[in-house]
């Protein structure tokens, strides 16, 4: 009985942590949307700034990919 | 962790007509014992076709070098200008000696990501111990550069020199912890990118055999899964080409603040 409220309490925080993958999502959403708007009003300085616009992508999907860790841990760990 | 998914899926008898993370577990190659330290495993065996692979690129595509280069050859140049492109523009011509380093981590992450994407192959770079190593490395060798290049000055890249002064030890503290967090997110992005990637098309995978369990709800199920599959494939295909992107762009940066650590 205990082991099952544990377990259900689990799953419950691996779904709950999935929202964090919603925070990845506005982060890269606003980080490409951003660089579009500057890259259109200024097309001739865009190529050089593409690798900027990668790692600014990787910063904010990497705090996605935590919650995704802690839903596994959740899963397979606790 | 993986044997308790498998007996996890077999005792709960899921739905689902396979467990979409029985890819990830790690067994022997021959007979099935437990596996040890010497023990030859799937994971050996992708990673040795992995080496391969880029040693059949590289000297099929160097052994010509003919002015008009052939496909491989245009293939092998093709990476080679890429990533010494990128190692200059980021970090900065003294960076060059490195290259050789930056190149080797892109092409193995490139061509394992590839390689996983391989209906029943075995993605080595979804481990967290592979990438953990891989971004571990980088990190000692940033860390240890810096200090030979720098001696004690390379401390200065935790003090922000252009930021007022009461603001610079609370600036110093998040630097630091910022710095020793830079190994758990480099290794963990990559292996939880192709974890969850390769997990959600055998997701997909698992729900297209249900035409054969039911006519009605697998008429739809069915190719809509099948569709689901092929796109979700072409994604992978490029957000494996991102990720070992990311992966080498962020050893340039790290490369660069160790080369220049002043601010």
């Amino acid at each position: 009985m205990e082991g099952d409220i544990v377990q259900m309490g689990a799953y419950i925080g691996a779904g709950l942590a999935c929202t964090g993958m919603g925070g990845a999502a506005l982060g890269v959403g606003h980080v490409v949307g951003n660089f579009l708007s500057g890259a259109l009003r200024n097309p001739s300085a865009a190529a050089g700034q593409t690798a900027t616009m990668f790692i600014g992508i990787a910063f904010a999907e990497a705090l996605g990919i935590f919650s995704f860790l802690v839903a596994l841990l959740l899963m397979f760990a606790v | 962790m993986a044997t308790e998914t498998q007996t996890g899926a077999a005792e709960q008898g899921a739905g689902l007509a396979f467990h979409p993370m029985d890819q990830f577990i790690v067994k022997p190659l021959f007979g099935d014992g437990a596996v040890g330290l010497f023990t030859v495993t799937n994971v050996t065996l992708w990673m040795a076709l992995t080496v391969l692979a880029i040693i059949g690129l590289m000297v099929l595509g160097t052994s010509s070098r003919s002015t008009i280069p052939s496909r491989i050859q245009s293939v092998a140049e093709l990476c080679y200008g890429f990533i010494r492109k990128m190692v200059e523009d980021v970090a900065g011509k003294d960076a060059l000696p490195y290259f050789p380093y930056v190149m080797t981590l892109f092409l193995f992450i490139l061509f394992s990501n590839f390689l996983g994407l391989i209906p029943g192959s075995f993605t080595t770079t979804s481990h967290i111990a592979v990438t953990a190593v891989l971004a571990m490395l980088v990190f000692l060798t940033v860390t240890l550069m810096g200090f030979i290049k720098h001696g004690a000055g390379f401390l200065s890249l935790f003090w922000i020199s252009s930021a007022p002064l009461p603001l610079r030890p609370i600036l110093a503290l998040i630097e630091v912890i910022s710095y020793f967090v830079r190994p758990v997110s480099h290794s963990i992005r990559l292996a939880g990118n192709m974890m969850a990637g390769h997990a959600v098309i055998k997701v997909f995978a698992a729900f297209a055999p249900m035409i054969i369990l039911s006519t009605g709800i697998g008429l739809i199920v069915t190719p809509m899964s099948i569709l689901a599959i092929t796109a979700i494939y072409a994604l992978e295909v490029l957000v494996s080409f991102i990720q070992a992107y990311v992966f080498t762009i962020l050893t340039c940066v790290y490369l660069k603040d160790a080369l220049h650590p002043h601010h």
